[in-house]
């Protein structure tokens, strides 16, 4: 019979929870801040003249353990330098449907970059719109632009040939 | 008390039918949003109003999915079983009074559908035809899961519809009626049942408990350990209809509740208030019904032998006792 009370007590506990405010977090219509270290998706930087900082390297896709970054590098020349350094990266694409966000990118890169930034409402209908190309990276976060076509595979991009 | 007509009867059957579903329809959701509540979160919130458009949503959903079938299922069988659960938990209804009874341009109408001089046991006999569907449609189905869950739940239902008729029997013997509409009456001039039968509401509460299959009796789905049981291979509305069955069958029992242990329509101390009877049947069920959410939220699902244990080496005596208990008391008194 000592089991009574104890099952009764339980009522009190769960009535108890009726009054409380719900801990829920109402996720559309608020948005958490997220930590200043959070790792959500990558940007590319440039410096304060225009130019790229990535040199096209290839280092972060050696570090990245998912295999998701390729670069393909091209020589800078006098008419057309597009970064600081000797090369360039003329292809740069993070596949991000591989992605683990683990930050090693980041700290493989010798120039800065790349950094993994705050904003994570990256999901998409579509595969191929998780591969997200030089453009998408430069530019500022959460702009969709569909990717290339897949002809395109191994050449750059049109609006790389006219802007670079 | 004059009889009334067929043709108020048959109306006041489509109302009550229909403001049983929409009380099941309600109940769904009040039942998410008290768990909710009590599990610190919001329950829905998203359809319509504090979500009260949920129940419509689930509708629309379970109408619009395909009705899947397994290839070996017996066919007429499989598709009436939750049609015989859904029907005796509705007629159920039929004899649970709702108010006095008024008398509108000269017309009587009575507080419930039809006042059966053995409304109790008609309503123990449906329930009973009710696990029918249960095990039909575990049958039917063709497949073991459903089998063995279709025992399962014939299993529970049997061992615990005999406390739970044993349980009521304390009240019809003070009473001394059968009939539900006398049960309500009786009580009126004496007291609330719940006073001297607190143990039959006890057990009568428990053993509803287990009868409609609500956690923490709710083996017979188990949703979280076991496969779904009888309905494994129900989908679509067929499905909802079990479901339906399950919620009604609760509304059902809440208002056998009422009516047998707290005076069923009548408003205490006022008697000009009981002909409101329906509002005050209605609040009075209602609180009963968030006392059986407010136990699932509490209460963590039992091992299938403490079930069977507790069915027949607790229930069963305590009932027992309390039946013969009250019979002696009332040869006493006179």
């Amino acid at each position: 019979m000592a089991i009574v009370p104890k099952t009764l007590k339980g009522f009190g506990v769960t009535l108890k929870q009726v009054f409380k405010k719900p801990i829920t977090e109402q996720y559309p219509e608020y948005k958490r801040p997220v930590y200043p270290r959070y790792r959500g998706r990558h940007r590319l930087h440039k410096h304060e003249n225009g130019l790229e900082k990535c040199v096209g390297c290839s280092l972060c896709a050696a570090a990245c353990p998912a295999d998701c970054i390729r670069v393909v590098a091209a020589e800078n020349t006098a008419d057309n330098r597009v970064s600081a350094g000797e090369r360039y990266a003329r292809i740069y694409e993070i596949n991000m449907s591989r992605c683990i966000f683990c930050g090693y990118c980041e700290l493989a890169c010798p120039f800065d970059a790349i950094t993994l930034g705050n904003e994570f409402e990256i999901s998409e209908y579509n595969r191929d719109d998780l591969i997200y190309t030089k453009d998408m990276l430069l530019a500022p976060p959460v702009k969709r632009v569909p990717v290339a076509d897949r002809d395109l595979y191994d050449t750059p991009i049109p609006y790389y040939k006219e802007h670079s | 008390m004059t009889r009334e007509a067929w043709w108020i009867t048959i109306p006041k059957a489509f109302v009550v039918i229909n403001v049983v579903m929409v009380f099941f329809a309600f109940t769904t959701w009040l039942e998410r949003k008290l768990l909710g509540r009590m599990q610190l979160r919001f329950g829905p919130n998203r359809a319509g109003p504090k979500g009260l458009l949920v129940p419509i949503a689930d509708l629309l959903k379970l109408i619009r999915k395909e009705a899947f079938a397994p290839m070996a299922a017996k066919e007429p069988l499989y598709i009436i079983a939750p049609v015989v659960s859904m029907f005796t938990a509705l007629a159920a209804f039929s004899v649970i009074p709702w108010g006095n009874g008024w008398t509108v341009w000269g017309h009587h109408i009575e507080g419930q559908v039809v006042n059966v001089p053995i409304s109790l046991i008609l309503i123990f006999a449906l329930g009973s035809v009710g696990i029918y569907g249960f095990i039909i449609g575990g049958w039917a189905s063709d497949s073991k899961f459903s089998m063995l869950g279709s025992m399962r739940t014939c299993a529970q239902l049997v061992s615990y519809e005999v406390s739970l008729a044993l349980s009521v029997l304390g009240v019809v013997l003070m009473a001394q009626s059968i009939n539900l509409v006398e049960v309500v009456q009786k009580q009126q001039t004496t007291l609330w049942f719940f006073i001297p039968q607190f143990v039959g509401l006890a057990v009568f509460l428990i053993g509803g408990t287990a009868e409609t299959s609500r956690p923490p009796f709710d083996l017979p789905e188990a949703d979280t350990e076991l496969v779904a049981g009888y309905h494994t291979e129900y989908s679509g509305m067929r499905w909802g209809l079990f479901q339906a069955a399950e919620y009604i069958n609760m509304i059902t029992l809440s208002g056998l509740c009422v009516t047998l242990f707290f005076d069923g329509y009548h408003f205490p101390w006022v008697p000009w208030l009981d002909q409101f009877g329906p509002i005050w049947f209605v609040l009075k069920l209602f609180a009963l019904v968030s006392t059986f959410i407010w136990l699932r939220a509490t209460q963590p699902r039992l091992r299938y032998d403490q079930l069977m244990r507790f069915g027949w080496k607790v229930l069963l005596p305590v009932a027992t006792v309390n039946a013969l208990a009250t019979a002696f008391l009332v040869v006493l008194v006179k």
